[in-house]
């Protein structure tokens, strides 16, 4: 039971918990004292000095107003604010006025001008006069303290909130005050400069302009602006967002308030990428292929009834892009069975395989672990999954643990990554491929959380380990995708061995409550194949049609085999943008990107990320939408004309409450011998990298991570190379060289950017982790 | 309609019909002089000064202060005084001001200052010339001329983008984009310390 404490505010009563601050206790009263640097998710500081209140414990009155946002309560404790004393009153104006002095008259150019806590306040407890006549202290402005933020040093107050943040939250302390008095600034270390994944933060808690973000910069002022709530589609973290949009433009997204997910809190990526959407070559007309082999735009039911024509009587598969939102997944999912009486359906278009299938099925699809679980655990266990840079809030989720109460964080990997350092975990190395020994020899509590990546997958018998480590221990598992949409199309049955709601296809009583709610006759019962077997049929002339719903074919495994099957195939693709799969399809049917659709998402934790339209005026439509149209064409209607209807059906369904699926452990594979000079390839994907969701975003892309080849000390004792040397990683497909970075990595590893500025491995070495390479000096 | 019912039977039942009335009586026709006499005043106007001129052939100047259509000013060295701040369009009562702001480089600076006004329109069918913009604005970039013909034959001419809002360049101005007088801040500006272009400013930009 929280101790809780009675104190007296303006006259008012209040109770509140033990060691909450005076700032606050006011504020539960609906008293609200003028303040810069207090911000509740940092530490106390009372750098601003602007929240003075006169203060008197049982009797005995401070001599001076002391700051309330580093005061916490005490019994008989009685505070007079601005309103009831005028020494406070006035101890604030004189403050205010001390901000002020040095403050530039820059509001009609300042971005923060309309929706800026300095201007308001000055307002409201401040002169409306300056008495200053002297001449203000200036500094050369902005500076590009990174280039996606600007600083003009003449704003800053020094309420250190975004130092704060740097350090506290993000573990990044990049920026620090420099200097002492007037001259006091925010400043950036000259040796490493301020690529933090979280610095969009900083500009969005800086309570006045001093911080502004390079892309928003003079682009609208808060009036132009039509804010809608919405959800990240970057990551699978599931960020509540808002977005504004000026004229059918989406200007910029701040971070939405959510302390069950993200806090305050987001990454850059989901706060700067969002040009993509009005890219200059976004499709908007539906297209087709003539006799001559060449896309024409077509009407829409001209377009409909080719991909009906080529669709139907043909034995088909249906991929499913990993950032589709629940209700279109659940459309192609319905679309796969209903119009193409089929179960050869994968959301998962990457490096994958049937042992993570059969995981999904039999411990993630209805899987009830959440952000709360991160925080009463008592250790967490990292396998195949980077938090900072797969799901940062996953990471500062974990962060804060850490420099809370010291929660123990253990990685299971081949390199030690700067996340990982920055959360003190206790690193595993593994060679790539052996991860399945390590993990079987991890002694976990029922307390305890595992935190599985999809990169799990790519070594055999890993996922297997983790079942059992978790059976043996009882400790938590949660799966945690790195795009938005996997966890949603898992539950919507777009994956073949899963009807919708988790129903195991193999079991009959699921596939007669999915077929009498679809109101068909049977649904499928054979389990259907996978992404990388559905290119195998293609190409083994078994399957001759694909429905394609936003795929990158350079994410697969094996880009031979899915451009292969891609040109040899009937493919009607469901796209934004041009793509390597546009390029080849027979029919190309333009779909609405998230900002001009509604929807959800579900993140990691099965939590619904609802969004609405942000941009109403776009003539674009949902992906269920298209397929319900297909459907009607195909004769056999699924019946789901708007993403409201889909979503009702799909809730209709619930939870499945028979058995689950279970689960039978899959053998890992004998690491390959290595030779000389060869080394076995990890890597991972970085969060700011070349996708193509970030294309356009030159700001952001300038705070991306060098790409650099990673080996251990001892190998490179044995090339001979130090950091900054040229290394050449090859195999028999294609070779990469990039500066090199000697670095904590398993001996036997090399470690690359998976998809980073010159280092795209799917494309040039056709492979991304386990598989041997040569490592030679350049 | 039930109401109108309503309020027929509240009339007939106040017994308003009852009331009574009498006719208006009139008088009988006036004679010929009564007649000419109420003419006289038309008669004796004929020989006055007209007030009316003959628009559009003659144009009177307006009263000096008339709210007429606006102007975007220049600096005397022919930058352009708007930094693209929206307190216009903030300011407009009718929503008739759309301006987006643009970041001044090196290369291509319009304006003194990091910010200058890339788009600026106004809407002459929305605008209400009330002059709170000209209030509004920090730069005095925005004034109102004496201007009134402001009719055309479609919506869209009535919309006026920032080249046909800008003040003509007069002598000693140079068509931005050109940079700052050398050794002036946009401080100096605004005081009006610039008074002309300095040859170094007539690069080619």
């Amino acid at each position: 039971m929280v101790e809780m404490i009675t104190l007296v505010i303006d006259g008012f009563e209040v109770s509140v918990p033990k060691g909450t601050l005076v700032i606050r206790a006011a504020e539960k009263l609906g008293i609200q004292i003028p303040r810069f640097c207090d911000h509740p998710l940092l530490d106390p500081v009372g750098a601003c000095r602007q929240c003075l209140v006169d203060v008197e414990i049982n009797g005995r009155a401070f001599p001076k107003p002391q700051a309330s946002c580093t005061i916490p309560v005490e019994p008989g404790m009685i505070v007079k604010t601005q309103l009831t004393s005028p020494v406070a009153d006035k101890a604030q104006k004189g403050n205010m006025e001390f901000l002020l002095i040095n403050h530039p008259l820059d509001c009609p150019v300042c971005d923060k001008g309309g929706e800026c806590p300095l201007q308001n306040q000055a307002m409201s407890n401040g002169r409306g006069e300056t008495r200053f006549e002297g001449k203000k202290r200036t500094f050369e402005k902005p500076i590009n303290i990174s280039s996606q933020v600007l600083l003009d040093r003449e704003r800053c107050i020094l309420c250190a909130r975004c130092t704060r943040f740097s350090d506290q939250i993000a573990a990044d302390p990049f920026i620090t005050l420099n200097e002492r008095g007037a001259l006091q600034q925010v400043g950036i270390y000259e040796k490493q400069p301020f690529e933090s994944y979280f610095s969009g933060n900083t500009v969005q808690i800086c309570p006045v302009g001093a911080l502004t973000g390079a892309s928003y910069r003079f682009r609208a002022r808060p009036f132009d602006l039509v804010s809608t709530p919405s959800a990240c589609e970057h990551c699978a973290s599931g960020c509540s967002l808002r977005t504004d949009v000026r004229r059918g433009k989406t200007l910029r997204r701040l971070a939405g308030d959510d302390p069950d997910v993200n806090e305050e809190w987001n990454c850059d990526k989901g706060r700067w990428a969002f040009k993509y959407v009005t890219a200059a070559d976004r499709l908007t007309q539906p297209m087709v292929r003539d006799a001559s082999g060449d896309l024409q735009v077509a009407s829409w039911p001209e377009a409909i009834a080719a991909a009906a024509n080529g669709l139907r009587g043909k034995r088909a598969g249906v991929l499913v892009g990993g950032r589709a939102t629940v209700e279109d997944a659940y459309g192609y999912s319905k679309f796969a069975r209903v119009a193409l009486g089929t179960n050869d359906i994968d959301f998962r278009a990457r490096i994958t395989s049937n042992e993570e299938r059969e995981f999904l099925a039999a411990k993630v699809v209805g899987s009830k672990v959440t952000n709360a679980d991160i925080d009463r655990a008592d250790s967490i266990l990292l396998v195949g999954f980077e938090t900072e840079e797969e799901s940062p809030i996953v990471f500062l989720r974990v962060h804060k643990q850490v420099r809370k109460r010291g929660l123990k964080v253990t990685a299971i990997a081949s390199k030690l990554s700067t996340g990982n350092e920055k959360l003190k975990a206790t690193f595993v190395p593994v060679a790539p491929g052996a991860e399945a020994e390590a993990i079987a020899k991890q002694e976990l509590t029922p307390n305890s959380v595992i935190l599985v990546g999809e990169r799990a997958s790519e070594s055999a018998g890993a996922l297997s380990a983790v079942v059992a480590l978790a059976d043996r221990t009882g400790a938590k598992v949660a799966w945690i995708p790195r795009r938005a949409g996997e966890r949603g199309a898992l539950e919507a049955g777009a994956i073949g061995n899963l009807l919708p709601g988790g129903r195991p296809v193999t079991d009959a009583a699921a596939r007669a409550d999915v077929a009498t709610v679809w109101g068909i006759e049977r649904v499928p019962s054979e389990i259907g194949l996978s992404s990388d077997e559905i290119f195998a049929a293609v190409n083994s002339d078994q399957i001759h049609a694909l429905v394609v719903g936003g795929i990158d074919p350079h994410d697969a495994g094996n880009i031979h085999a899915t451009l292969s099957a891609l040109k040899g195939a009937f493919v009607v693709s469901l796209e934004i943008r041009p793509s390597e799969v546009t390029k080849i399809a027979d029919v190309v049917l333009p779909t609405a990107a998230v900002p001009e659709k509604s929807g959800s998402f579900m993140n990691w934790e099965g939590r619904a990320r609802a969004f609405e339209v942000a941009v109403p005026d776009s003539l674009n439509r949902s992906d269920v939408r298209i397929l319900t149209m297909i459907s009607d064409e195909l004769g056999r209607p699924m019946a789901l004309p708007t993403v409201k209807s889909a979503a009702r059906e799909l809730a209709s369904f619930g939870e499945w409450d028979g058995a689950k699926s279970t689960f039978a452990p899959f053998s890992s594979v004998k690491a390959p011998k290595i030779g000389a000079n060869q080394a076995l390839l990890t890597s991972w994907r970085r969060l700011l990298d070349e996708s193509s969701l970030q294309e356009g975003e030159d700001n952001l892309a300038g705070t991306a991570r060098k790409s650099v080849v990673v080996i251990s000390p001892k190998r490179a004792s044995s090339l001979g190379v130090v950091d900054g040397d040229a290394v050449r990683v090859s195999n028999d497909h294609g070779a990469v060289v990039l500066p090199v970075l000697v670095e904590a990595i398993h001996d036997d590893a090399v470690w690359l950017p998976r998809n980073s500025r010159g280092s795209h491995l799917l494309a040039t070495l056709g492979v991304a982790s386990g598989s041997l390479v040569t490592v030679v000096k350049d | 309609m039930a109401e109108n019912h309503e309020v027929e039977r509240t009339y007939r039942d106040l017994g308003l019909e009852a009331v009574s009335s009498e006719p208006v009586s009139t008088e009988g026709t006036r004679s010929f002089a009564q007649q000419m006499l109420g003419f006289w005043v038309t008669f004796k106007t004929m020989f006055k000064k007209v007030n009316t001129v003959e628009y559009p052939d003659v144009k009177e100047p307006t009263a000096p202060r008339f709210h007429g259509r606006h102007q975007l000013n220049r600096h005397p060295d022919g930058l352009e005084k708007c930094i693209g701040c929206e307190l216009c369009a903030w300011a407009c009562p009718a929503d008739a001001i759309y301006v987006e702001g643009e970041s001044n480089t090196e290369e291509n600076r319009m304006s003194p200052g990091e910010r200058y006004g890339k788009v600026y329109q106004i809407n002459y069918l929305r605008c209400i010339f009330c002059g709170l913009c000209i209030e509004a604005c920090p730069t005095r970039a925005l004034t109102m001329t004496n201007e009134y013909e402001l009719a055309d034959d479609s919506r869209s001419k009535l919309i006026y983008e920032k080249a046909d809002l800008l003040a003509p360049l007069r002598d000693g101005m140079l068509m931005p984009p050109h940079p700052m007088y050398p050794d002036m801040t946009d401080e100096n500006y605004y005081k009006g310390d610039v008074l002309g272009f300095h040859p170094s400013q007539e690069v080619q930009q």
